[in-house]
């Protein structure tokens, strides 16, 4: 071949958000030659099925038994295959947990690196991705030839249906033998009981690192009682266990949107803003002018919250009074 | 068990980065380091291990020469003893190029487990720990919270997307990126900061391990990321910005 190939993931029988963002953004690379999907798995028609409608030059099934569960060993081996098969140009993913277990180690057969976490794609083609957690923008070039694997940061790419005539799928058959599998997954679980629906509520404080120790936690939770709004919190403030999991916004946490979402201290990293993003109203409130959750934010106050929440509470109270 | 760590120095949290007058990197010299946060699980998850079931504990990492006092931090908190790749070019080898220099130093040591953390947070590429088990034909995981042995080999928790984990066995050795948050990190104690210093650190170049290639990735410019949204900032003392804070929310977006 010599086009594009994108790889639409498995989300609960469906193919996931991401990968249709995947798919816009290889339209971008593959405007002229067009685009072949690939889904990956044991059982791929209902996945093959949702896909052929989308305006795909073609879609192909990759299916073997020891595609599921999901493992690095299978999904890697039965890509190389059809990599080798089809030499595409270049080859998109979605940015998941997935795709981040198996694509670095699926380019370097191919003596290749992936270009991670893509967030837009110019001229060139020149491939835009954040560094520092979202501080800065970088861009970089595919320098080598042979295949250029890039995978795509969640919400970059708009997912729109192209216009285009429906094929019939094909199936590619891998070659795989139980023993080249060396791990065992086991079945996924939640850990923690759910107290709090944090998807349901209508207001959100959010605490980040800023709050630097556990013990000024209570300020915020003061702030959130006089919003009556639910407390919530980056990963590092649950990673440190001061507040519980089941309270950590993002992309390992809760998805929410509530009508209101205030940022305390939280820098805006992408895993982060993944999880709030879509709040109808954001505020947040850091000592850097420059975090990246102004980015998302409809209003934003650059200072001290040790200062500014407290002024916020009495502000709040006096309105009730 | 014999446990490697690949650990990276990266710009401490907060530190005020500039990108340099070229456009092609950061503004180093003003900077503050410190060990990369999922590094600092991947050493105490080794850590952990080895007083549970003996053996031993080795850092190595790649980089210039200030790499050193993370690599003492590193000996500090219990490692025994640490492999410096000496190089000034870290950010200008793609992630195949660091992976290729890791790997050459941890094949020869034979470890029955290489930890890595998930991701840098400078780079953030995420990927140098998948890369350095595939170079070394090693079985990995990635995303791990929790590592326990078995008698074939070790059983890990795994993070999902949104609140989901999973359990994944693998035979050793085997390589595993670990995620931040799985266990309690330590202190360096006075006690262990004193014995790092007799304890032994290797260096290497890059030309010894000859593991140099061309990169097949090249990152071209850094640049501020340009706003999309229009953010209304809100000035003024921290009285003020409040009140007008509130007035915002209550007259304009109508949230409250
Ligand atoms: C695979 C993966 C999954 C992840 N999942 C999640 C997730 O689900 N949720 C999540 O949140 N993160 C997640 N992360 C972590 C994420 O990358 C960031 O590290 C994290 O969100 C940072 O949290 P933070 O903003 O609280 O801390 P930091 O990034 O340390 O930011 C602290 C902020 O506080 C500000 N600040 C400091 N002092 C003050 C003060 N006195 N007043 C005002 N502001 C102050 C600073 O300017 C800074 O912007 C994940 C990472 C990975 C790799």
């Amino acid at each position: 071949m010599s086009g594009v190939l994108v790889i639409l993931e498995d989300r609960g029988g469906r193919i996931s958000r991401l990968s249709w963002e995947a798919a816009a953004a290889a339209r971008i690379l593959g405007a002229q030659r067009g685009v072949t999907a690939a889904v990956v798995g044991a059982q791929t028609e209902a996945l093959a099925a949702e896909a052929c409608g989308q305006g795909f030059a073609r879609v192909v099934r990759v299916e073997h038994a020891l595609l599921a569960p999901y493992t690095a060993d299978g999904f890697a081996l039965a890509l190389e295959q059809l990599i080798r098969a089809e030499s595409p140009d270049y080859v998109v993913f979605p940015h998941s947990y997935q795709v981040r277990d198996y694509a670095p180690a699926l380019a370097c057969r191919f003596g290749q690196v992936l270009i991670s976490d893509v967030v837009a794609i110019g001229e060139g083609p020149v491939f835009t991705r954040q560094l520092m957690q979202g501080r800065f923008n970088a861009s970089y070039r595919h320098t080598a030839s042979g295949p250029c694997f890039v995978s795509v940061q969640a919400g970059a790419f708009r997912a729109e249906p192209a216009d285009l005539p429906a094929a019939a799928p094909e199936s590619f058959a891998p070659a795989l033998d139980a023993a080249q599998i060396r791990t065992r997954p086991g079945e996924p679980f939640r850990s923690s009981a759910q107290t709090v629906d944090l998807a349901a509520a209508q207001r959100i404080v959010s605490i980040g690192r800023g709050i630097r120790e556990a013990a000024n936690i209570p300020l915020v939770e003061e702030l959130a009682r006089a919003l009556d709004a639910e407390l919530a919190a980056s990963r590092p403030i649950c990673d440190s266990g001061w507040l519980p999991i089941e309270r950590q916004v993002g992309s390992s946490g809760h998805t929410v949107s509530p009508r209101l979402y205030v940022a305390v201290g939280i820098s805006g990293a992408i895993q982060h803003l993944v999880g709030m993003k879509g709040s109808q109203c954001i505020v947040a409130i850091n000592k850097d002018p420059d975090a990246p959750i102004f980015e998302v934010a409809d209003y934003g106050i650059a200072g001290d919250l040790f200062e500014v929440v407290p002024a916020l509470i009495a502000a709040v109270k006096a309105g009730k009074a | 068990m014999k446990i490697i760590v690949a650990i990276k120095q990266v710009p401490e949290r907060d530190a005020p980065v500039r990108i340099d007058p070229a456009g092609t990197w950061i503004e180093e010299s003003s900077l503050q380091f410190a060990l990369n946060e999922s590094d600092a699980y991947a050493l105490e998850e080794a850590l952990q291990l080895k007083e549970k079931h003996g053996g031993e504990v080795a850092v190595v990492s790649a980089g210039p020469e200030r790499v050193g006092s993370t690599i003492r931090e590193a000996l500090a908190k219990g490692a025994d003893r640490a492999v410096h790749i000496l190089c000034d070019d870290l950010h200008s080898r793609d992630a195949l190029g660091v992976a290729r220099l890791l790997a050459a130093a941890i094949k020869p040591e034979q470890p029955d487990l290489v930890l890595s953390g998930l991701q840098s947070e400078d780079l953030g590429l995420g990927q140098t720990g998948v890369i350095v088990a595939e170079l070394l034909g090693l079985p990995h995981a990635t995303l791990i919270l929790n590592v326990e042995k078995t008698e074939t080999g070790v059983k890990v928790k795994r993070e999902l997307e949104e609140g989901w984990f999973q359990s994944v066995e693998l035979p050793l050795p085997a390589a595993l990126s670990i995620q931040s948050g799985g266990n309690k990190l330590r202190y360096a104690t006075l006690m262990g900061i004193k014995r790092a210093k007799t304890k032994e650190v290797r260096i290497l170049t890059a030309a010894e391990l000859g593991a140099d290639s061309a990169p097949v990735v090249r990152m071209e410019r850094i640049a501020l990321p340009t706003k999309q949204k229009s953010t209304q900032m809100l000035d003024g003392s921290p009285k003020e910005a409040a009140a007008a804070l509130l007035e915002k929310l209550k007259f304009e977006a109508r949230v409250l």
